[in-house]
């Protein structure tokens, strides 16, 4: 029983990391309906950055990570223009090769990763890394703890800024009906612009996340395809606060699998969740 | 040139490959270009077969790696089972891989684009964790395999195995040729382009994608079946490994996926450039060439290579809005 319940207080821990990592994806992919594929392997590059900061500067890989978010927003906004120029603009065919061209980008990215790192697994030093705090029977590693904070306020801080500020009503709204905004005098692809470019750059504090939590290596998103979308979809497309619920639903279930049946079953998890909820209820657990 | 002409052209063609094939593996000594060709003439198979799903019905399949793998392991199973022969293994592997589509089709074919190929991947990597802890097969671990003796009238198993795959290539091109020119071709084309009118005119969408599926997945499995005597041995990450699925959608896509040709032409150029840089330079880099042309194909090409020869296809197939 105390097994059961460690399984769950850790699994709550792990879910609010997975809605940190899955919140980009549920602008880039839920509000703005990108077939992002790629989003996981953006993930694992900016972890791969704070790594170098971390290695090269001794930088602490939460301050490292919010060093990079700036770089990681303009790339944001970078690929977003490619996406658009080259697949929403002309409007024919974009499914199939807009799919095609994000799955050919993560393919490089880890190529890369590859070429410049080698394939070992990479890992960050700071303070709180390694230590655990015990309460009487079981252990939580403070790594834990601490991406367990960190998450929970880049999401709840994603969900403010998008329900109050002007900007964030303005990416809700171009999702609701582009259309509208249009005839408002506004210009929907700037608004979706910016927002992928948020969407890109909490991906620096989340990659940050993802390395303190464990040892990251180059083909690492493939497993967090699984993750990410599994979330999201769950979540339904778009709600921010259905993110965080679906994440901590995953991440209780990994965490319960993991204790009860080993690691070599806890891969496929996510993916058949993500195909339960594709099969079962499409429009996810929040629906719009 | 008529339509009769046009098959008469085609499977004279057909026999003269097939032809060449089996004489040069009486002619030649070297084992080497066998080796390489092998891989070659599977890409091939797997680009044509993909084609079939994501090409003519325009449903993106990122699961190419849980058909081989699961034609790999058919194999497997069955030739540590009761020792099965080669031509037993690649039909079993067919069959399953055909049942393994029609389960697939089922469950994921109501969905649009993305989420189908998500829905891919996330069955390649479920079936991959159950090969994993599937102790029969070796698991995690792989399982080394000793092939039985050649056959006549082929000196070694690898030729014999070449000449394997280069039948399985006419047969996937054959299908998928027959498909392309038939009434099930042009409901695929129609579904592609606007499933909604489709269905709304009276073709069997659902139907039809779902044969489409079971035919492309029954082929990617059969392609996948010598695998295991090709290496001599077999474990799950490398059956499953995700570079099939983007290999098999680069050759498809560079080659363009209009016409059965299109797969063909990019396997031929993608698999050689990778034969020849995987030897010369390094397994990563030719990844990352295989990346770098798929986006740079499906942003400048659209049609692909057979698009920039023959601007036919460009109309052909560009009526979507």
């Amino acid at each position: 029983m105390d097994l059961l319940l460690g399984a769950v207080v850790l699994g709550v821990l792990l879910g609010c990391f997975y809605a940190a990592v899955s919140v980009g994806l549920s602008v880039s992919f839920g509000l703005l309906d990108v077939p992002h594929v790629a989003h996981p392997a953006f993930l694992v590059l900016a972890s791969y950055g704070v790594y170098q900061l971390n290695d090269s500067y001794d930088l602490d890989p939460l301050l490292a990570g919010l060093a990079i978010t700036p770089l990681l927003f303009l790339f944001g906004l970078l690929a977003y223009r490619v996406y658009y120029e080259t697949f929403e603009k002309r409007g024919s065919d974009a499914g199939v090769r807009g799919i095609a061209f994000f799955f050919g980008i993560a393919f490089i990215i880890e190529v890369l990763i590859i070429l410049q790192f080698g394939v070992d697994q990479r890992s960050v030093t700071a303070t709180y890394i390694g230590k655990s705090w015990r309460f009487g029977e079981f252990r939580i590693p403070i790594r834990q703890l601490v991406a367990f904070a960190v998450a929970l306020a880049l999401t709840v801080v994603l969900a403010v800024y998008l329900s109050k500020t002007f900007m964030g009503r303005a990416i809700r709204a171009v999702a609701q009906d582009e259309e509208a905004l249009r005839l408002m005098g506004a210009n929907p692809v700037r608004i979706k612009q910016f927002a992928f470019g948020i969407a890109t750059a909490v991906l620096g504090i989340a990659g940050a996340l993802l390395i303190i939590v464990a040892p990251v290596e180059p083909t690492l998103d493939r497993a967090y395809i699984g993750r990410t979308f599994c979330v999201v979809v769950m979540a339904g497309l778009g709600s921010i606060s259905g993110t965080l619920i679906a994440a901590i639903i995953l991440g209780v279930a990994e965490s319960i699998v993991l204790t009860m049946f080993g690691a070599s079953w806890a891969p496929a998890i996510s993916f058949a969740m993500l195909l339960a909820v594709l099969a079962v209820r499409p429009q996810g657990l929040l629906g719009r | 040139m008529n339509k009769r002409s046009h098959s008469i052209a085609f499977w004279a063609g057909i026999a003269v490959f097939l032809v060449a094939v089996l004489s040069m593996t009486q002619i030649v000594r070297n084992e080497y270009p066998f080796f390489a060709g092998y891989v070659i003439l599977q890409f091939i198979a797997l680009a044509v077969a993909w084609t079939i799903l994501g090409g003519y019905a325009g449903y993106v399949n990122f699961g190419t790696n849980a058909f081989f793998g699961v034609g790999v392991y058919t194999a497997v199973a069955l030739f540590k089972a009761t020792g099965a022969p080669l031509v037993v293994q690649i039909a079993a592997a067919a069959v399953v891989g055909m049942l393994l589509g029609f389960g697939v089709g089922l469950l994921t074919l109501r969905m649009r684009g993305i989420f189908f190929s998500i829905a891919t991947i996330a069955l390649a990597i479920i079936i991959e964790t159950f090969v994993m802890n599937w102790r029969f097969v070796g698991g995690a671990a792989g399982i080394q395999l000793q092939r039985p003796p050649v056959m006549a009238p082929f000196d070694s198993y690898v030729k014999m195995l070449f000449f394997v795959q280069a039948v399985l290539v006419v047969i996937a091109v054959g299908i998928a040729r027959y498909i392309q020119n038939s009434r099930m071709g042009r409901g695929l084309q129609a579904l592609r382009d606007d499933e909604l009118a489709a269905e709304c005119t009276g073709v069997p969408t659902l139907k039809l994608k779902l044969v489409a599926c079971m035919i492309s997945g029954a082929l990617m499995s059969a392609v996948g079946a010598p695998a295991a005597m090709y290496l001599q041995y077999a474990d799950p990450s490398s059956a499953f490994n995700l570079t099939y699925s983007v290999s098999a959608l680069a050759m498809s896509l560079i080659g363009g996926t209009a016409h059965w040709i299109g797969p063909v032409l990019g396997a031929i150029l993608l698999g050689s450039t990778q034969q020849f840089l995987a030897v010369t330079i390094s397994s990563e880099v030719n990844v990352l060439v295989l990346g770098i042309m798929l986006v740079l194909f499906v942003v400048g090409a659209p049609k692909g290579i057979i698009g920039l020869l023959r601007p036919r296809y460009r109309l052909r197939a560009g009526g979507k809005q």
